[in-house]
């Protein structure tokens, strides 16, 4: 299938990977990061469309219940796509994003190159992508889901997903990153508009596999009184790194932004976030919950950002760690820039084991220690889960959390 | 019949020594209470017993039925038939009673599927409101509800002995009635040994001891029947904590290195 000329124009204008200069660890959004161990130049852009939907993918999809529509991405390519007939004759589009009828007039909209070097690696080299288009006023009953895969040992893949909600229309998106065990470097960006009071929910689970190198981008942008819930769980990748950038820029927008995540072994787990309030009475409320065992490694660093005429705004920022093992490592750094003196701002931040007296409590009723320590880590996931945009998910989510737990913090 | 065997315990927090040769002998069925002012240890013994952690036992023995607590993790002694009822319960996010009650009871290698109508029978029978036992443990109920919700575990939990951390602080008149009601009848039900630890002797209406004991810098300074408490609670506890050394006031000139048995 050839590439659409607008398409070709635009990625001949982007440098070639060998001109890109690679981050430092000097810039304060890379430190802790593992971005000085990154060779482009080892893994091998993909050229060929993998053809076939991967059986894994047919598993976990059927796994979701009733969809709506559901998408599988094969190293970049899309195998598969299928939409509700009611929902494709509303004009709601679900599919590969080259191939949409308006595709140039979504793309980049909001990322517009993305915040850094591998958004624009991303455009350059990004194959088919992924579009969810739902038109202005469309509620989309059942979630649409999307898997994109990757099964291509030294492969770098560059997904890369719009999803547009129109004024006052409402729908849920699951974004599931999985793969088989290879060694890959995967590069997503991921785009998210949401229009004059339109509602997304939209929840990624980062599942891939432990070789995999992973460097994502999400950016969203939401207008008047529109609603964007993000909801992310981190849980595969040797380096798994996710940047989000939320702005709100419409008044009485809300960003609710989520994670959970959970390291093991020798994982890195890296995630910044930046709340963008742009607009008078807009609201942001973030929580990222994680725990990290064996020798593994977290970073959360986020910022709430408040302009000057963000009058009446709400931004909250909440990022607690547990250390489950004395060689794991969890570093946290929540940071404000406020211009305006109306707001209601607050963040918060904790890394620390266990609460001894929690555990105390359960084996004073006969639970044994390790049962104890498990429910707790277990239970502190919980309130992330349960607002998780896509419930279905859920016990997918809780079964690796589980596999992790039963696998020993130690390990 | 069963007994609970406290003897010479001795115990220290923070390399201080808090409590100086404990002894206490409980047999199933029997209440005994414990009391005594602020300071005393009574907080410390019942931590000691249960085995929390930041408290070293330096001597004595503990033991239900010959079987030794001391060397056992908290747990185990679960698992030996002890439960502590605690003066401040703790908020566990995430796990549910039921959770926290299934593992026990299988922990235990008891049958845990008895879990759902036993908390629904009990917490009927202690007033506790069926929509607080979906919530987390503990999280958001009030001092009432959380002694209530102490009780109720107690009774599920059927153990050989309990021990009452002052469970009358913190709750209201009706709550401290059918707290201590319950407690009263599972002496009764399934021949529970209690050692109520108070400060007042109000939990002591409807909990009827067998014996009372007056616990002051850290040793049973007094033993004797339920009159002892009324006395307590006319009289105070003046006699025992008066004869408490004056601390000496240092002084903070001294030469740190001299010899202080110079």
């Amino acid at each position: 299938m050839a590439s659409p000329q607008w398409l070709v124009d635009r990625r001949s204008a982007a440098p070639n990977a060998a001109e890109f200069v690679m981050p430092s660890t000097d810039e304060e959004v890379w430190r802790y990061s593992r971005v000085a161990d990154l060779q482009l130049s080892d893994w091998s852009v993909v050229s060929e469309r993998s053809e076939g939907v991967p059986a894994d993918a047919v598993t976990l999809l059927e796994s979701l219940g009733h969809l709506s529509g559901a998408v599988v991405v094969r190293n970049g390519a899309v195998v598969a796509a299928r939409l509700d007939d009611a929902l494709a004759a509303k004009g709601v589009y679900v599919g590969s994003l080259v191939d949409a009828p308006n595709a140039e007039a979504a793309l980049g909209v909001v990322a517009d190159g993305g915040p850094d070097v591998f958004g624009r690696l991303n455009d350059a080299n990004f194959l088919d992508g992924v579009l969810v288009d739902v038109p202005a006023g469309v509620t989309v009953d059942a979630p649409i889901a999307i898997v994109d895969w990757i099964d291509l040992d030294g492969a770098a893949v560059y997904p890369r997903l719009v999803v547009r909600v129109g004024a006052d229309a409402d729908v849920r998106v699951l974004d599931w990153h999985g793969s088989t065990d290879i060694a890959a470097f995967v590069s997503p960006l991921v785009e998210l508009d949401v229009d004059r009071a339109g509602r997304l929910s939209y929840g990624n689970v980062q599942l891939r596999g432990p070789r995999v190198w992973q460097i994502a981008s999400q950016v969203s942008r939401v207008l008047n009184d529109g609603t964007l819930t993000s909801s992310h769980a981190g849980l595969g990748c040797d380096y798994g790194r996710m940047r989000t950038d939320c702005r709100l820029v419409g008044r009485g927008a809300t960003g609710n932004l989520s994670a959970v995540y959970f390291g093991h072994d020798s994982q890195t787990l890296d995630f910044r976030t930046f709340q963008k309030h742009d607009a008078p009475d807009t609201n942001s409320n973030l929580l990222f919950k994680g725990a990290v065992g064996g020798h593994s490694r977290s970073v959360y660093t986020g910022l709430i950002r408040v302009e000057k005429d963000a009058r009446g705004t709400n931004a909250f920022q909440t990022n607690r760690n547990l250390k489950l093992s004395d060689t794991a490592w969890a570093e946290s750094v929540p940071n404000l820039e406020i211009e305006t003196n109306d707001v209601k701002c607050s963040h918060a931040s904790t890394v620390g084991p266990v609460d001894e007296e929690q555990v105390f409590y359960l084996e004073s009723r006969g639970v044994p220690t390790e049962i104890a320590e498990r429910l707790i880590v277990a239970g502190f996931f919980d309130e992330v889960l349960e607002e998780f945009p896509v419930a279905a998910a859920v016990p997918l989510i809780a079964a690796a959390i589980d596999e992790r737990l039963d696998a020993g913090v130690n390990s | 019949m069963g007994e609970l065997r406290i003897q010479g315990l001795t115990a220290e927090v923070a390399g201080r020594q808090i409590l100086n040769g404990v002894d206490l002998v409980v047999k199933s069925g029997e209440v005994h209470a414990v009391m005594g002012p602020n300071g005393a240890g009574k907080s410390t013994l019942s931590h000691v017993l249960m085995g929390k952690p930041g408290y070293t036992v330096t001597g004595g023995s503990v033991s239900i039925d010959g079987v030794d607590l001391l060397s056992l993790p908290t747990y185990e002694r679960a698992k030996a038939g002890l439960f502590l009822a605690m003066q401040y319960p703790v908020e566990v996010p995430g796990v549910s009673l039921q959770e926290l009650l299934t593992e026990a009871l299988s922990a235990q290698g008891r049958d845990a599927s008895v879990v759902h109508a036993a908390v629904a029978a009990e917490a009927e029978r202690i007033g506790l409101a069926t929509r607080l036992l979906d919530r987390p443990v503990n999280v958001d109920l009030s001092g009432g509800e959380k002694k209530r919700n102490e009780t109720m575990q107690l009774a599920v939990l059927r153990p050989k002995f309990a021990i009452l951390d002052e469970l009358d602080s913190g709750l209201d008149v009706d709550a401290l009635r059918a707290c201590s009601r319950r407690v009263e009848a599972a002496t009764t039900e399934f021949d529970l040994g209690v050692l109520a630890i108070t400060h007042y002797s109000r939990l002591l209406e409807e909990l009827k001891p067998d014996v009372v004991h007056v616990l002051a810098q850290g040793r049973i300074v007094a033993s004797g029947g339920p009159e002892l408490a009324d006395e307590l609670e006319r009289t105070g506890y003046a006699e025992w904590v008066e004869d408490e050394a004056p601390t000496p006031a240092v002084d903070p000139f001294a030469d740190p290195f001299a010899d202080p048995f110079a």
